[in-house]
């Protein structure tokens, strides 16, 4: 005879559970850490070195590099004077929060103030594992498109804040940013929005100061 | 690729809810996979045949329960499901609505002997 015994639990719980740990690791060190998502291409590894430049060490940073397509190699990360360290996803389409664990281990975390997570370029899933990071951030890029938010809802659901970079390119390519806005603003109310462009460099230092504030607030 | 962590997530929660019940075979999966969240398909089955095999789960079948967006005008109270092109409620086009269903992801129940 078959019965139905009721479940209702979270498909993800495991990674769940293994992400707070994660971040109780964090927060025993002090440290403010952000996930930052988005397409290939969009501008990940820019914002990480903008970022960076734009702190002008106000901020002692740390990288998680989770993206083999295009990262910050080691030497470029010595250069800059960053601690990189490099997850092997094994071809795996996003992190999650067991690969941060072994990542935050070879991290010398005591020294940081602020760790910056490139997730794997992707659109679909990230979103959905959590790492255990304070912040979620997603990249839209404009070239991208402005439908990205209807195409993709669960990545825009996901985030805590929202980056659209390449803004440069906005004279030369269309981009209805009413409308991306108008999608974004359905799928999570509010979520702090910055403009900015790694190439010029506009807009990049609204997002570093925030991100300094919330380091500070965080600390307090 | 994630379908395989995807699988074992379901496969380890449905072994665990099974033990409890003192079940000796788990015959059927039941999982609630929303809109919003829709990053599995029906590969998780083919890993299934896989992962399960020696467990009390081996052959059991997935069943996928898929909620659409659904969306609630604040204007209107019109309920709706959205396209992938504009979330405006289709009965007075306002744009002020809130996601109402479509986050779902999870094991519902299993059906067990
Ligand atoms: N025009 C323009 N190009 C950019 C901007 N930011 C990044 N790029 C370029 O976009 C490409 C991908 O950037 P990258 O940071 O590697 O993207 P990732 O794959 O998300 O890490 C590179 O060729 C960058 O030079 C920007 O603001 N404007
Ligand atoms: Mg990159
Ligand atoms: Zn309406």
């Amino acid at each position: 005879m078959t019965t139905r015994v009721p479940v209702v639990e979270k498909i993800l719980s495991a990674n769940d559970r293994m992400a707070a740990r994660n971040r109780e690791t964090l927060d025993r060190a002090g440290l403010y850490a952000i996930n930052i998502m988005a397409s290939p291409g969009a501008g990940k590894t820019s914002l990480i070195l903008k970022t960076l430049e734009s702190l002008n060490g106000r901020l002692r940073l740390g990288v998680v590099e989770g993206d083999l397509a295009s990262s910050i190699d080691a030497d470029r990360a010595a250069a800059a004077g960053l601690p990189a360290v490099q997850i092997n996803t094994g071809g795996d389409c996003h992190l999650d929060a067991a690969m941060l664990a072994d990542a935050l281990i070879a991290l010398p975390l005591a020294e940081l103030d602020l760790v910056l997570v490139e997730n794997v370029g992707n659109l679909i899933c990230p979103a959905n594992f959590q790492i255990g990071t304070h912040l979620n951030v997603l990249i839209a890029s404009i070239p991208e498109g402005d439908d990205k938010p209807y195409k993709y809802p669960g990545m825009y659901r996901g985030v805590q804040a929202l980056i659209v970079n390449k803004i440069d390119l906005l004279p030369h390519v269309p981009f209805d940013l009413e409308y991306f806005k108008r999608g974004v603003e359905v799928l999570n109310p509010g979520v702090i929005t910055f403009l900015l462009s790694c190439k010029t460099g506009e807009g990049v230092n609204a997002w570093a100061e925030w991100l300094v504030r919330q380091v500070k607030d965080k600390k307090e | 690729m994630h379908e395989l962590a995807v699988t074992q997530s379901i496969l380890d929660i449905s072994l665990r809810h099974a033990q409890k019940a003192d079940a000796k075979r788990i015959t059927a999966i039941n999982l609630v996979i929303g809109r919003f969240s829709s990053i599995v398909d029906d590969s998780v089955q083919f890993y299934w045949d896989a992962i399960a095999e020696g467990t009390i789960a081996q052959g059991a079948t997935l069943h996928f329960q898929r909620i659409p967006g659904e969306m609630t005008c604040r204007a209107c109270g019109h309920i709706f499901q959205p396209d992938d092109v504009t979330f405006a409620c289709p009965a007075c086009s306002s744009l002020s609505v809130r996601i109402t269903k479509g986050d779902e992801f999870r094991v519902d129940s299993i059906d067990v002997e």
